[in-house]
């Protein structure tokens, strides 16, 4: 037998129908979840043609990019930006009661960024395919599953049918070899991909992260990695599941129970590509390289170590540099900051909460600028608050919020005034994306909390050695 | 849906490399739950002023290119975030096909289903049909080709199913409903 990628076997096992003469495959869907922005037009087109969700049971909705973040008052209720920000929320939870789809909303304890909330609750697991109306679905190729963002037309087909029609993608490598030096985080590596890789080098392709570097990274790592997939234009991530995926899931409220956990977790061993698989394009990283990163234009592809200069002037960058306002040739450290967020499917996890309080630990956020520090989750913030890290971020200045997608999209309000500039742990900097006129610099949680402190643009070795000394 | 066959228009030129959803169309207009009434916000902050007074400066707001239907818009268009609002907002303010050379994957999927051409032509066609912006072209879906007055015509292709289902008006609902027992059968031989 041909040795196959994870890709193709994720594939195979899902086809309802093989793609033949120009006509699309069906595919079959393991996990649909939903959340309130993409999924009221796919509920309507439901009503529309009088039908109901095949399978409730594989589908998960929850509430997270219009919800707000500020504190929840005393009646329960909560502050929205504005009636129609409400009324999306009033309809998914309308929507989930008129077709018996679970949701976790305000009052469940599991509420969270979709990408964050079903990995937690055990629902992702290796072998899946997992769809959401949210280009970050990628996130959940950490755990060997195919996951991808689709839009509200789809959402539509896969709550009518549990199938989408797909034309076969491409498959690229990308192998990150050696070890990651010590204080460089997951989000380096990931902005240093990016960099690599650049914002369309995976379009058209599901790009596989292998390699000791990635076998070597956490489930949260890896979800970091996956999630940034689609900012270098790949259609999904994949990593291969290993023991740590499986320790992972172990015990998590989804998954199978004693014995039955042994036999799907040696059923989950499967879904790792076989040692001679062949891909179509392959890309080779050293881990040993990468440096704290960041990005500096309006696309996530332009990233720069931060102890590098900026690239000299060209015809393809000179709408990056004007927009955001930096000097070609010269270092980005130094460059004043007005909000840091920290929060998002990509980095807000515990180990990112973490990772940010271990630097802001008796110091503060410079008196200039705004902190906001968003958990991923319900979960996530009762772990934070166990350990003490709320009041660390509250101490230095930094507001703790409620959980949900925030500052990375701003739909909910949570955005920054026209001319500041971000650094964001979140995963897109175009133009705007963090409110109008807004300049986004894409970083680690610890270069985020190293900014806020010295208040520019600040390498996070700097206190990360200070605190070893 | 109905059907789309051949589209004749004007185009109009917006040579940006990597405009992502967010630029089509930003996230605080995502707050409706209705596919209607996008397009006055398409290119929001581009086309409009802080004031809401139309950017006198912005492609689509020039007298010389009212009612142009034919974007041809810089590499990798439509990356980013997977809304569907960014097709529905531009054929809603009459864009009806947008042509690249390159489109993301998200965009150009949720693009056809909405009947919303999206063409990949070579950088050097894309920079010939740069250059002549404003040239009346007749994008043909069948025939698969771009006619221009003065110019060779530009061959593209569009997946065969999607092309079928663009040319008869049909969507992919109805194609997968009708195979409900495979799915059905495909759910039993399941562990």
């Amino acid at each position: 037998m041909t040795a196959t990628t994870l890709f193709e076997k994720l594939w195979q096992a899902h086809l309802v129908e093989a793609d033949t003469d120009g006509l699309p495959a069906m595919l079959y869907i393991d996990l649909h979840l939903v959340h309130e922005v993409t999924s009221p037009q796919a509920f309507s087109l439901l009503r529309e043609r009088g039908l109901r969700v095949r399978q409730p049971s594989r589908t998960l909705a929850t509430l997270d990019h219009s919800t707000p973040t500020t504190p929840v008052r005393a009646d329960g209720s909560r502050t929205y930006l504005d009636t129609a920000t409400e009324q999306q929320v009033d309809a998914l939870i309308r929507n989930c009661s008129d077709f018996g789809v679970s949701l976790h909303g305000y009052d469940s304890p599991d509420r969270g960024i979709v990408h964050v909330m079903a990995p937690e609750l055990g629902a992702t697991q290796p072998g899946m395919t997992i769809v959401c109306g949210d280009s970050h679905t990628s996130t959940h190729g950490a755990f060997g599953a195919l996951a991808f963002g689709i839009g509200s037309t789809e959402v539509g087909h896969v709550l009518a049918t549990q199938c989408l029609l797909q034309h076969k993608p491409k498959t690229m490598a990308v192998i990150v070899r050696g070890q990651l030096p010590v204080g460089i985080s997951a989000k380096d590596l990931t902005l240093h991909i990016a960099g690599q890789v650049g914002v369309a080098g995976g379009t058209g392709h599901v790009i596989e992260f292998r390699g000791d570097a990635v076998r070597a990274l956490t489930m949260e790592e890896r979800m970091t990695l996956c999630n940034m997939s689609i900012e270098m234009g790949a259609r999904a991530g994949l990593i291969g599941a290993d023991g740590t995926t499986i320790e992972w899931l172990r015990g998590r409220r989804q998954v199978p129970q004693g014995d039955a956990f042994e036999a799907a977790a040696k059923h989950w061993r499967w879904y790792r590509s076989d040692d001679d698989a062949r891909f179509d394009k392959t890309v080779e990283i050293d881990a040993g390289e990468v440096a704290p990163s960041v990005t500096w234009g309006i696309d996530p592809g332009k990233v720069i170590a931060i102890d590098a200069p900026l690239p000299a002037l060209s015809a393809s960058n000179a709408r990056a540099f004007e927009y955001m306002r930096v000097t070609p040739g010269a270092l980005i450290t130094g460059v004043r900051v007005d909000v840091v967020f920290v929060g998002s499917c990509t980095n807000s996890r515990i180990n990112d909460l973490r990772d940010a309080a271990a630097i802001l630990a008796g110091r503060r956020v410079a008196a200039h600028v705004r902190m906001l520090v968003v958990p991923g989750s319900e979960r996530i913030k009762r772990e934070a608050e166990a350990e003490g890290l709320d009041a660390v971020f509250r101490t230095a200045g930094a507001e703790w919020r409620e959980p949900g997608c925030s500052m990375c999209l701003g739909m909910n309000g949570d955005i920054a005034k026209p001319g500041e500039l971000v650094v964001s742990t979140s995963n897109r900097n175009f133009e705007g994306r963090q409110g109008m006129g807004v300049s986004t610099v894409l970083a680690s949680p610890a270069t985020a909390a190293a900014s806020a402190i010295a208040g520019v643009i600040t390498d996070p070795r700097r206190y990360q050695q200070e605190a070893a000394a | 849906m109905s059907g789309v066959s051949s589209i004749t228009s004007r185009s109009v030129a917006l040579p940006i490399a990597n405009i992502d959803t967010d630029q089509i169309i930003p996230a605080r207009f995502l707050t409706t739950t209705s596919r209607a009434g996008l397009g006055r916000h398409a290119f929001q902050d581009w086309r409009w002023r802080e004031d809401g007074s139309a950017n006198p400066d912005f492609a689509l707001n020039r007298p010389e290119h009212a009612g142009a239907a034919i974007l041809i818009a810089g590499d990798n268009f439509g990356c980013g975030s997977s809304r569907e609002h960014a097709p529905w907002a531009l054929l809603d303010a009459g864009i009806r096909a947008v042509i690249s050379t390159a489109i993301a994957d998200i965009f150009r999927s949720n693009a056809l289903k909405n009947g919303l051409l999206a063409i990949v032509v070579s950088p050097l066609e894309h920079a010939s049909l740069l250059a002549a912006a404003g040239e009346a072209l007749t994008i043909d879906l069948r025939a698969q080709r771009i006619a221009r007055a003065g110019h060779a015509p530009i061959d593209f292709t569009v997946n065969s199913f999607a092309r079928q289902c663009l040319l008869d008006g049909v969507d992919e609902l109805g194609y997968l409903l009708a195979r409900q027992d495979a799915i059905a059968r495909f759910e039993e031989a399941r562990p």
